[in-house]
């Protein structure tokens, strides 16, 4: 009776706990034909499958990036050879192009970072390649005379040396 | 920084190759360029005006010009300038269609189309001593319908027809120092009188047939009193001189063969007779005029050899010859001064009592007095006799009076520039009326309106023609106020006269002109000559509310001793603002790197004795000079004596009477050349104020080379005694030609080259580092230029790049001549076609513009050659790092471009004077060429790369610029429309 009236006094009720990751705490068993263990297990070795792929394919693309610049040097070694080493627009183009590209590419990396996949390598390429360029290009600005790296650049505009003496006169008015 | 400066050698690089020379477009003749002919002082004046048509006037000058000048305008028919030792002695017209010349000492006559100029013959009369010339016309002689000229030159009379010029006979009347003062001609018969003195005591007349030359009768009387030489014809049979004493007026009668002199003290005549007399050389009928203390005194001659005073004038007037203007008249004018307006009186020449002409004509003050006059009749309306007279003025300006008006004035004094200098023009100040700045506005659009019209080729001719109206008569280069480019600037000319102008740069005209009363003729200064002119104040720190003004030296006298006058001038208003009578004489000025505080420049002047003077007289600026007394040398060439003698300064004169400003002066050194090897003939210094930008020069390679920088630095030419003379006088093996590099303080010989088989003349210009002279070569028979560049040994082993940028170098510190100098030199000859006048090269504010030579041609024009032309790294075959670097390949001779004539078509008659200033934009300088005539333009040896041409079209740009933003607008509205559509569908 006082059971009874005891459940009376709560009509319904709603727990909103979920259980469905703790079954001993649950009296309802599963349904038949689910396993709960299984299921779980079953879910995380797809994802760490398919993560490991998407690892792989960045650390290829990785290295790929970080080699691209290689063709790139190949190409710009060829312009800069094209163009010559006179100082005119076509030349300082070139070499203005080979500078900026690298100092550009720094952020290329972003997409690949990963706490799996291991950038060290292809970072260190990339920057190795790219230095390569950079002081490419800086080779060609040298060889076109536009570096400060000669005596000549540092002297030529220096004011003519002051002198202590002063001396006037010449021919005798007549 | 380096790289700057390579982008910048770049581009001029591309400059100078895409145009090799800077020749201008025809619509762009006087847009930058001025061109002022003048004629100089009218020595001989003889009037055209017989015939209907032009009315004109042939004048001959000081300048050596002849000119036929319309005598309604004063503008020049035509002009020519004869050469400079060609000096015109006489000039007449002949059949009334000849205008006859005769020059050089009475050696060349020739004759001279009226109407247009052309020279029509020319004939060389050769004499066997050097005399006295004249030029006589034989009017009513008639020969074959033909005038016979009549010539007394080189001791020889000679006639010479007037139609081609023969000689129809030559009578040599060679006594030693024989001198024909005076022809005359029978009116009826063909004889002709020739009177003259032999040495200074006999009285010779010569009665020769004009037909034949024969002589027909010759006295010679000897005089013991002497004659000074002047003469004045007085009658047919009586003429009247000075004795030598110049206190007895001898009046002399020659009728009959029979010669007899009639003696008059000067002082029985006139009261105050304590002057030195002169007879006037004007020719008036039984009366001469004679001058004497300030006054000009008119004698008559009576019958019996009687003088007789007739008027006395006060001096500053003039008398023109007898002008015979109608059967039997003859008259003659005169001008007075009174105040500032002058009168000219028109005198009966036998009848002195009646003036025909009296006329009072206000004159400019400026114009100082009257020197010469010329009359000419007319026959007015009503059929009686008008005269007009052209007066020669004491600042060599030339005016026509008629009917008591200035008809025209030609400022002639301009064709006699000594010296010049420029000053800045007064800061713009604020405060535009809007009014003004609408109608600016207006004209600007409307002239940028045609201007795109013109570019667009939508233009019309009337148009076209008003394009070039408003940009030759664009009021901004005529402003009165300083610009942004440092184009307008004043240029203040010293003349011949005394008297400065100062010339607006954008279109030549006089904004105020001075005769300086200190160079004026006066009791205490006899024969004042002014010599230079010196910016004296340019205020631009402490004193900026002060105007500048400039310094004119001149000297009171003819040697070289004469005591000097300075004139301090305001070079705004034109105002004299000081002169001084100097106790001293004036050698030589030297301008110091000094200013007072009122930014007055320190001047040195060294006196005959050696003496040194400092002004401006001021305690301040002995002082400045004590504190740099040790530091401050001149030196003296003495071209008569071939010595060149350097000196120091050294404490206080030692004078009877105390004189702070003065200082002692104790000789160096001296560079004696040996007199019968070498001979100076030219020297060189650099300019005072030109700017070098860098002392290295970056060759092929990056490498440097450090320029021998030295404003001590003087440039002498000596050539052998013997090819001193003109070109051809010596042969090859005689000749030679020593260049000298010599600095100023040590007298130390830095260089020294001999051209074998080279003579004179030589024109020279030197520059930051080098020299380039101009002369000629006697086996190759070709004119040369040289070039020397200068560099410094001593700096070259500074190369290390480290050194240089932590800055630890000795580059800019103060350099001593007394350290012994290593330089290395560099030079190079080619072969140049012209002959020279002058030399300049170009200067700008930085001195980072490449140079330019500027040469004075023979035929008066002015050539521009590029340096890079004369620069001695030029090899036959450059490699590709030196052609980068601008080294044109050598080739044996100068190219003359014809395009590179800064002149264009304009001639410089005269040429004497190249000034080059420098404008505010480096791109550019301002060249300033005199002679007879002026010229002035501006040049950009590299283009005007730091500035926008001329002609850019701003209105274009403008219309682009917004053409451009509407077709933005018009294109986005159009694309948001079409997306919104997009989106609908």
């Amino acid at each position: 009776m006082e059971k009874g009236k005891g459940v009376v006094a709560r009509r319904w009720a709603i727990d909103f706990t979920d259980n469905s990751t703790s079954p001993s705490s649950r009296d309802i068993p599963d349904p038949l034909g689910y396993a709960r263990a299984s299921q779980d297990q079953d879910d995380s070795t797809v994802s760490r499958q398919k993560k490991d792929a998407e690892a792989n394919w960045k650390a290829q693309k990785a290295w790929e990036v970080a080699q691209a610049p290689f063709k790139n040097l190949l190409m710009m070694g060829f312009m800069m050879w094209m163009a010559g080493s006179t100082v005119h627009l076509f030349s300082i183009g070139i070499t203005f192009s080979a500078l900026w590209q690298p100092i550009n590419a720094l952020q290329v990396f972003e997409p690949y970072k990963d706490s799996k996949v291991d950038t060290l390598g292809p970072k260190l390429l990339f920057i190795a390649l790219n230095l390569a360029g950079l002081a490419l290009g800086v080779w060609k600005l040298n060889t076109l005379g536009l570096l400060p790296t000669h005596a000549s650049d540092w002297v030529s505009s220096l004011p003519p040396a002051q002198e202590v003496e002063y001396s006037g006169g010449g021919i005798p008015l007549r | 920084m380096a790289m700057a400066v390579r982008v910048f050698l770049l581009l001029t690089l591309l400059f100078l190759y895409a145009n090799f020379s800077s020749a201008l477009y025809e619509d762009q003749v006087g847009l930058m360029d001025w061109h002022q002919q003048y004629i100089g002082k009218v020595k001989h004046a003889v009037f055209h005006t017989q015939r209907a048509g032009r009315k004109r006037v042939v004048v001959s000058t000081e300048e050596n010009a002849i000119a036929s000048l319309d005598l309604r305008t004063g503008d020049i028919f035509w002009r020519h300038v004869l050469g400079a030792n060609d000096a015109v002695d006489g000039i007449d017209i002949a059949l009334g269609k000849y205008v006859i010349t005769l020059s050089s000492e009475g050696s060349i006559l020739r004759a001279w189309n009226l109407p247009d100029g052309q020279m029509v013959w020319e004939t060389f009369l050769r004499g066997s001593t050097s005399s006295n010339s004249l030029l006589s016309i034989l009017t009513n002689f008639k020969m074959d319908k033909e005038n016979m000229v009549l010539v007394f030159g080189g001791g020889c009379l000679h006639a010479v027809s007037s139609i081609d010029g023969e000689t129809i006979w030559r009578k040599e009347l060679a006594t030693e120092s024989f001198e024909i003062r005076q022809i005359l001609q029978s009116p009826e018969s063909d004889i002709i009188h020739a009177l003259g003195f032999v040495g200074s005591s006999k009285f010779v007349t010569y009665k020769i047939d004009a037909k034949n030359g024969e002589l027909l009768k010759h006295t010679s009387t000897a005089f013991p009193g002497g004659f000074p030489g002047e003469l004045s014809l007085v009658s047919a049979d009586t003429v009247v001189a000075l004795d030598a004493t110049r206190s007895i007026l001898v009046s002399i009668s020659f009728q009959n063969g029979e010669t007899s002199f009639h003696q008059t003290f000067i002082s029985d005549l006139v009261a105050d007779s304590a002057g030195v007399a002169t007879i006037l050389p004007a020719r008036l009928t039984g009366i001469f005029a004679m001058k004497i203390n300030s006054f000009i005194v008119f004698i008559s001659v009576t019958d019996e050899h009687k003088l007789e005073v007739v008027q006395k004038i006060t001096y500053p007037a003039a008398v023109s010859d007898v002008l015979s203007f109608s059967e039997g008249q003859k008259a003659f004018a005169l001008v007075q001064h009174g105040g500032s307006r002058i009168q000219l009186v028109v005198k009966l020449d036998n009848d002195w009592s009646t003036d025909l002409l009296k006329e009072s004509i206000e004159i400019d003050p400026k114009k100082g007095f009257v020197e010469k006059v010329f009359i000419n009749n007319y026959i007015r309306t009503d059929r009686s006799h008008g005269f007009r007279a052209l007066v020669v003025m004491e600042d060599h300006s030339l005016l026509l009076l008629q009917q008591g008006d200035i008809v025209w004035s030609r400022e002639d004094g301009l064709a006699s520039i000594i010296d010049m200098t420029t000053s800045e023009l007064p800061v713009e100040k604020k405060g535009v009326s809007v009014a003004k700045v609408e109608h600016n506005l207006f004209e600007w659009l409307k002239g940028h309106f045609l201007k795109l019209k013109g570019t667009l080729m939508l233009a019309s001719p009337d148009d076209i023609t008003s394009i070039q109206e408003m940009r030759l008569k664009s009021s901004e280069k005529n402003k009165m106020t300083r610009d942004h480019n440092g184009f307008r600037k004043l240029l203040i000319v010293l003349t011949k006269a005394g008297k400065l102008y100062a010339l607006h740069t954008g279109d030549g005209r006089v904004i105020w002109s001075l005769l300086l009363s200190s160079l004026r003729r006066s009791e205490v200064c006899e024969h004042p000559t002014g010599l230079n002119i010196y910016q004296w104040q340019v205020p631009h720190h402490h004193a900026m509310d002060e105007n500048p003004s400039v310094l004119v030296v001149g000297k009171c006298g003819l040697g070289f001793d004469a005591p000097g006058v300075f004139s301090f001038v305001d070079s705004y208003t034109g105002k004299e603002l000081d002169s001084l009578s100097l106790a001293h004489s004036v050698a030589q000025v030297i301008t110091l790197p000094f200013t007072d505080s009122t930014e007055q420049r320190l001047h040195l002047l060294i006196d005959a004795s050696n003496h040194a003077h400092v002004y401006p007289r001021n305690l301040e600026a002995v002082n400045i000079l004590e504190r740099e007394l040790p530091n401050i040398y001149w030196y003296s060439v003495e071209y008569q004596r071939d010595i060149i003698t350097g000196h120091a300064l050294k404490g206080n004169c030692i004078l009877d009477v105390e004189d702070e400003y003065c200082f002692n002066t104790r000789e160096l050194w001296s560079i004696v050349f040996p007199s019968e090897a070498e001979k100076i003939i030219a020297t060189a210094t650099r300019k005072l104020n030109e700017v070098v930008h860098t002392q290295a020069k970056v060759i092929a390679d990056q490498d440097v080379m450090y320029k021998y920088i030295s404003r001590n630095l003087l440039f002498v030419a000596t050539v052998a005694p013997k090819a001193a003379g003109e070109i051809g006088s010596a042969t090859p093996e005689e000749s030679w030609l020593v260049v000298y590099l010599i600095d100023t303080i040590t007298g130390r010989i830095l260089h020294r080259v001999t051209h074998f088989g080279s003579q004179g003349p030589v024109h020279a210009v030197f520059s930051e580092n080098w020299v380039i002279y101009h002369y000629f070569n006697l086996r190759a028979h070709r004119y040369e230029m040289s070039v020397i560049e200068i560099y410094d040994q001593s700096r070259a082993g500074n190369k290390d790049v480290w050194k240089l940028v932590l800055g630890k170098h000795n580059l800019t510190s103060a350099i001593s001549s007394y350290s012994r100098p290593e330089v290395m030199v560099k030079s190079q000859t080619y072969f140049f076609t012209h002959s020279v006048k002058t030399m300049a090269v170009t200067s700008t504010s930085k001195g980072i513009t490449s140079k330019q030579l500027l040469i004075g041609t023979i035929g008066d024009q002015v050539l521009a050659l590029d340096k890079r032309y004369l620069d001695p790294r030029r090899s036959p075959d450059p490699t590709q790092t030196e052609r980068e670097e601008g080294i044109i390949p050598l080739t044996d001779s100068l190219p003359i471009i014809p395009q590179s004539y800064v002149t264009h078509s304009l001639k410089v008659e005269g040429l004497r004077g190249i000034v080059t200033v420098p404008a505010k934009l480096e791109s550019t300088s301002l060249v300033f060429a005199y002679g007879v005539d002026l010229f002035f333009t501006r040049i950009a040896p590299s283009r005007t790369y730091d500035s926008l041409t001329e002609d850019f079209s701003y209105a274009l740009l403008l219309i682009t610029i917004v053409a451009l933003i509407a077709a933005i607008f018009v294109t986005w509205i159009l694309s948001e429309n079409k997306e919104l559509r997009e989106k609908w569908r």
